[in-house]
């Protein structure tokens, strides 16, 4: 699949212009942080979102 | 300046995607043009958020009981920046975070309610990245600290990036390792009888100084893999997995549990667990104003749980500088195996909670965002380039309800 995509996509440098805004940015954002601690400790499910995965207590 | 100068180059190339509404954006730095520069603060971001949540099903009392909690939480992160004789660039980034909190349930780790209902927790980090100018892979480390009362953590990683020939996929690795301790505070109903009961989350308020609580270790192993591709001058993607696995104490000793005949223990959750969630993001900027912000993950874990999240968030750019973001993310699970609610456990089980957090049910969050990035700086304040603030509530179908408000100010 990695090669698949590298293969099919070449988009220029100089067409990268709406690509390169920051709130295209493939990351959360950071003022999101708290919310990702809180969501990581009343759920179950945590992960898969570049946020932690372990670490701290949550414990209230 | 530089994302001025970006915006220049950008302007003077994209004939064919001109927008007007591009100016706001933070091009890549072409590693290429680096010069060799000393160390220096290019970064300071500063993030604090309220947040309030209320509830019926707390973990202490057994499954019912308050969940009401605040917590204020601060976090400053300085990115400082250089290159060496390789014209690498060089990213240090450290980072401290300060939390208070009021959780009304964990007065009751005593059976009056005497416990105090407050604590804090602090968390320094730091992470050093070193990017190839020609290639643009990265490598680095990291660690991390948090400390609160009853919990300690103690973490580190390693993490290597690696781009394609055309800088149009990237290929990411992170491999995190937490060391953390459980300090052993016991219900005070359930304490065992070598426990001396000296601190203000026993019995005897905050008359101590002595205690032999003692503590039990949890780790946690994780392998992060990341893909991101540009598809087109409009859309990237990325795939994401995480690889968990957690062993050692993974219950909490201050959490009760009911069972079906009255009797009454403290929780008790396996000492392994192994999670496995994989993501996928979707961003698209369609026509020249607006962002659609797109993520799914799906969640499964050795205790039964099962998972999906799905988030949405447009993005629309009222100007080049201002941005208005509502969003909405759906989340559901499945119970895990050893859940169960308030007196409905049985006593011949193995392993048994009543923390809703493993329960059945379904949450939505959603909210709405603000950011302001104006080229002079906000507030015509060159030093401050970014603010943003976002508010979102929270409700799950356990009746558990919360709000958060968030902001961040980011300074070069």
């Amino acid at each position: 699949m990695v090669i698949s995509f590298a293969s099919c996509a070449n988009v220029k440098e100089y067409q990268k212009s709406r690509i390169n805004d920051s709130e295209m940015a493939l990351s959360n954002r950071k003022v999101e942080k708290n919310e990702l601690n809180f969501q990581s400790y009343r759920e179950a499910a945590s992960g898969a979102n570049a946020g932690k995965t372990g670490g701290g207590c949550g414990c209230n | 300046m530089c994302r001025l100068n970006a915006y220049s180059q950008a302007k003077q190339d994209s004939t064919v995607n001109k927008s007007p509404y591009i100016i706001n954006s933070t091009p890549k730095q072409d590693s290429t043009h680096f010069n060799p520069r000393k160390m220096r603060l290019d970064e300071i971001n500063f993030v604090t958020s309220y947040y309030s949540q209320n509830g019926d099903h707390s973990a202490v009392t057994g499954g019912i009981g308050t969940e009401k909690v605040t917590d204020i939480a601060n976090g400053l992160d300085l990115n400082f920046v250089w290159t060496n004789h390789n014209n690498n660039k060089n990213t240090l980034a450290l980072g401290l975070g300060f939390d208070y909190h009021t959780a009304a349930s964990q007065a009751y780790v005593s059976k009056t309610g005497a416990s105090s209902p407050s604590g804090t927790r602090i968390y320094p980090s730091a992470d050093w990245t070193v990017e190839n100018s020609k290639t643009g892979n990265t490598f680095g480390v990291g660690a991390y600290l948090s400390n609160e009362y009853n919990y300690k953590s103690l973490g580190a990683d390693v993490h290597y990036s690696v781009k394609t020939d055309n800088k149009n996929g990237e290929f990411s690795v992170k491999l995190q390792g937490y060391f953390d301790n459980v300090r052993l505070i016991y219900p005070s109903d359930l304490m065992p009888a070598t426990t001396v009961i000296t601190n203000n989350y026993g019995d005897h308020g905050n008359d101590g100084h002595r205690d032999n609580f003692g503590t039990s270790p949890r780790k946690t192993y994780n392998a992060s893999f990341a893909y991101s591709q540009i598809i087109n001058s409009r859309l990237q993607i990325a795939f994401l997995a995480d690889v968990v696995g957690q062993n050692g104490l993974l219950s909490l000793p201050f959490h009760r549990v009911y069972f079906s005949n009255g009797s009454d223990a403290i929780e008790k959750l396996p000492s392994s667990r192994f999670k496995l969630p994989v993501g996928f993001r979707a961003n698209y900027f369609l026509g020249d104003n607006i962002i659609l912000r797109s993520y799914y993950r799906y969640y499964a874990d050795s205790w039964g749980v099962r998972s999906s999240t799905a988030n949405l968030e447009v993005v629309y750019k009222v100007s080049p500088f201002f941005s208005i973001s509502p969003f909405y993310r759906y989340y559901t699970q499945t119970a895990a195996r050893y859940f169960s609610p308030y007196e409905e456990a049985s006593p011949t089980q193995q392993y048994f909670t009543s923390n809703y957090e493993y329960a059945d049910f379904h949450s939505q969050f959603f909210g709405v965002g603000f950011r302001v990035a104006p080229p002079k700086g906000v507030f015509g304040w060159q030093g401050l380039h970014e603010l943003e603030i976002r508010y979102g509530h929270y409700a799950q179908s356990t009746d558990l309800v919360s709000n958060v408000i968030s902001l961040d100010l980011g300074f070069k």
